[in-house]
């Protein structure tokens, strides 16, 4: 039914929108596109498991925890690795590699403690009853998939463009020199922009954690893939394009399994940016901003 | 006209709404040094941009030896004889100064991949015509005492002699040059104007853009003068000199500057 | 003596052979990134080398050298074909969009069943690659590309990794030498790909993704792009690094990222930089 897989699109698709929105604020603000993104979307989703496991606690106090774990995690990644790179004024692509370095230690680290094998959520954690909206049967879980990513989009989408804070950090996505002359505390809100993209990164990885219940130390790879997909489609660096592409793509997948087949769904993806890529390789919104340094 | 090697006939850009260049009319005759000077801003650059074919013109033509260049890329038009220097110093740093020349020649040499692969007898002598001659293009600016040297380490007025070097390494017929003694002191800049003189005595035709006016009046045989994108005057130095609105458009800048200093205050 | 050796060789051949086959695919990283290009293909053209050689010997009983021509033509003619487009975008977005690249093929060969046999990959491949294969390989690899490098086309790779308008303007034909080196690329990972396959027997789809792709890069990175020297170095660290950390485990692979990380902030020549290398022995480093 048509109207089932527009809400698990608008779910999926949410999802893959909170991910882009944070692999696209570091490389608008930060200038650096972080492999390990994936990774630590994978870490969320692990790190929520594993800490209401642990502690008994439910789902609402897990994803805080993994917003929170995240973004330490970012935060310590910007510290230790990109911050000496921007130091040393480093091309734009050696941090990238350097990430990927980071990601593999995430990914091969979960793995030796984990293992292969793929991991659930504590019983119970999961609602799984339905409500039913106008005629179509919507899951309490993909409610609260589409709820708190609208929240926190929201919030974020609010504060860039209505606070102090997020003009200071339009700024130096513009031109970081400049900001920092005019009194913006750069370093400090490269701090930010990684705590809080890796924290939403994290809740990504347990809202698609829930979905599916099985987590996997690999899990963020095709997620990457996917994101990088995103946000080179809506113009890499522009925060609505990210949301936008976001949405779109999780439509273009659903829609795409209903209609064709799920073996091609992983090659939406990637057919569309490819496309994208060699037409307009601005992607569908984006401008090619050269950052001014 | 068949002395004329270059004809720009009604070339404009626009860029947006900006008009750089309007309605451009030159001939640069074959040998002989000619001179494109012009307040700052005036689109002397982008002249040599769409000479070279970084940029396409919006309208208007241009012709070497008779030819359109219309359409053709960068690296053809070098090759049909066309080589340039840059206002900002474009030399290869990690490079050597003997290697920078080379590249110059590099779309000369004559071995294929077979030659390259098997190490050829025509490999081997093209290579070494290449370096002999790289040597000898460095002799010409003072600098092959330094041909092992990497080119990051020479001084400012050095590179800018690298860089001539390098394209005269090409074998042009025409040589753009960019502001070839921007930054240069006094001294650097005789020793510079000798240089040319000479290149240009070697039967290279040199078309130049400079602020330097000492340098421009003391080298050039013919001057354009580029004022807002429009071509406000064309001879020889004498008459440069005296044209009025020539005068205008450099005096007239300063006054205007003057002016300015004194609301300011 | 002799036994020794045998007994040496059948423990560890396969290993010695890796080492040879990690070398050429750093090598073909080289070419690219010698033009300043961060191509990030050469696993799926690694991988189709291989599809396309293995396919030809189990279904078609085809004799080795065939395959092997296939397995370098195959990838080659891929990579003409997509670098048209491809090879004008730089940077991040040439990055992304050989990814890109990687990811459809990996996916095309996981849903050509019939012919690759999709997610089980294709078995009982014939181990036909013996020592000297390999060995001849790398030997005429880095043969040509020490010619290479030594002529007018290395000098135009330099030029157009430092400045490529400044090298279109002194007459090299920039997308015509980036077309080479990512095609000649290709064409070498595809033959490490078709080696690699006749010597391990079975191939399957996840060989050629986004790991592999990393291994490649990190190989050229370690062992440093200076010259040729490096990616055979990187490529032999990190054959060998994975057989001495067997113990680790899965955690192995940890130090692999660590390497890459660790490289990056304070190695970022590579090991092998002749530069940092002549300071160490105390001469004045002079033109590379």
């Amino acid at each position: 039914m048509l109207d089932q897989q527009l809400v698990n699109a608008l779910s999926l698709g949410c999802v893959y929108a909170l991910f882009a929105l944070g692999f696209t604020l570091i490389f608008g603000v930060l200038g650096v596109i972080n492999l390990s993104h994936g990774a630590v979307f994978m870490v969320g989703a692990y790190s929520a498991a594993e800490f209401m496991r642990v502690s008994g606690m439910p789902l609402w106090v897990g994803l805080p925890f993994a917003f929170a774990f995240c973004g330490v995690l970012g935060f310590l990644v910007d510290v230790l690795v990109l911050k000496p790179l921007r130091k040393r004024n480093a091309p734009h692509l050696i941090p990238m590699i350097a990430t990927i370095g980071v990601a593999i230690i995430l990914n091969n680290g979960i793995q030796g403690i984990f293992g292969a094998e793929n991991l659930r959520f504590p019983p119970g954690t999961i609602p799984d009853d339905a409500l039913v909206f106008a005629g179509i049967h919507v899951t309490v879980l993909e409610l609260g998939i589409v709820l708190a990513s609208f929240v926190l989009m929201g919030v974020l989408m609010l504060s860039l463009q209505r606070t102090q804070l997020g003009r200071a950090l339009r700024a130096i996505a513009e031109s970081p020199k400049a900001a920092y002359l005019v009194g913006v505390n750069v370093e400090g809100l490269f701090y930010l922009t990684s705590f809080v993209a890796a924290g939403l990164g994290g809740v990504a990885g347990v809202l698609i954690g829930l979905y599916s219940n099985a987590l996997f130390p690999l899990m963020g790879q095709p997620m990457l893939e996917k994101g990088i997909a995103v946000i080179i489609l809506g113009g890499m660096g522009d925060i609505r394009g990210a949301l936008l592409g976001g949405l779109f793509l999780g439509f273009a997948e659903v829609l795409s399994v209903a209609y064709v087949g799920s073996n091609m769904r992983d090659a939406v993806a990637f057919g569309l940016l490819f496309l994208v890529l060699l037409v307009r390789p601005k992607g569908l919104f984006g401008s090619l901003k050269e950052r001014k340094v | 006209m068949s002395d004329t090697l270059l004809t720009l006939k009604g070339v404009s850009r626009h860029f947006g709404g900006l008009k750089v260049l309007q309605d451009v009319n030159l001939d640069i005759p074959k040998g002989g040094i000619f001179g494109l000077i012009g307040p700052n801003g005036a689109g002397k650059t982008t002249v040599f941009n769409l000479i070279t074919g970084l940029l396409p013109t919006t309208s208007g033509t241009i012709h070497f030896e008779g030819q359109d260049l219309a359409g053709r890329k960068p690296f053809q038009i070098t090759r049909g004889g066309i080589a340039r220097t840059f206002q900002n110093i474009r030399i290869f740093k990690e490079m050597s100064l003997l290697e920078n020349v080379i590249v110059g020649m590099d779309a000369k040499l004559r071995y294929g991949p077979f030659g390259l692969l098997a190490s050829s007898g025509l490999f081997r002598s093209e290579e070494k015509r290449a370096r002999d001659r790289a040597r000898e293009l460095l002799s010409w600016v003072r600098l092959d005492h330094k041909a092992d040297d990497v080119a990051d380490n020479l001084s400012y007025g050095d590179q800018r002699k690298l860089e001539l070097a390098r394209a005269l390494a090409t074998d042009p017929k025409l040589l753009l040059l960019d502001e070839p003694v921007a930054g240069m002191n006094s001294t650097e800049k005789s020793e510079l104007m000798v240089e040319i003189e000479n290149i240009a005595a070697r039967g290279f035709t040199v078309f130049m853009i400079e602020h330097d006016m000492r340098f421009v009046m003391g080298l050039c045989e013919q001057i354009a003068v580029l004022n807002f994108g429009r071509i406000i005057a064309r001879g020889g130095p004498d008459a440069i000199r005296n044209d009025p609105q020539v005068i205008e458009a450099y005096l007239g800048r300063e006054d205007d500057e003057a002016t300015n200093e004194e609301a300011a205050a | 003596m002799m036994e020794a050796l045998d007994n040496f060789w059948s423990v560890y051949s396969n290993l010695v052979l890796s080492l040879g086959i990690n070398g050429l695919l750093a090598l073909s990283i080289w070419l690219t990134l010698a033009c300043g290009m961060l191509a990030l293909a050469n696993a799926a053209f690694m991988g189709i080398g291989a599809y396309t050689a293995s396919i030809l010997t189990l279904n078609y009983g085809a004799p080795f050298p065939v395959a092997i021509a296939a397995g370098m033509a195959a990838p080659a003619v891929v990579a003409f074909v997509i670098g048209k487009p491809t090879l004008r975008l730089s940077g991040v977005y040439l990055a992304m969009a050989t990814l890109a690249f990687g990811e459809v093929v990996r996916i095309a060969i996981l849903n050509a069943e019939s012919l690759t046999g999709g997610a089980l990959g294709l078995n009982g491949i014939p181990q036909s690659t013996e020592w000297w294969h390999v060995a001849l390989a790398l030997v005429l690899t880095l043969l040509v590309l020490w010619r290479v490098r030594r002529s007018k086309v290395g000098r135009a790779f330099e030029a157009i990794k430092e400045d490529e308008t400044a090298a279109g303007l002194m007459g090299i034909d920039v997308a015509g030498h980036k077309m080479l080196a990512f095609v000649l690329g290709g064409a070498i990972a595809g033959l490490a790909g078709t080696l690699n396959a006749h010597l391990t027997f079975f191939i399957g789809p996840a060989e050629y993704g986004f790991n592999r792709a990393v291994d490649i890069l990190t190989m050229a990175i370690l062992g440093g792009i200076g010259g040729l020297t490096g990616p055979v170095l990187g490529g032999t660290i990190l054959t060998l690094l994975p057989e001495t950390l067997r113990g680790l485990g899965a955690f192995r692979l940890v130090v692999n990222g660590f390497i890459l990380v660790l490289i990056v902030l304070f190695l970022p020549k590579g090991i092998w930089d002749p530069a940092r290398i002549r300071q160490w022995f105390g001469r004045k480093g002079s033109a590379a």
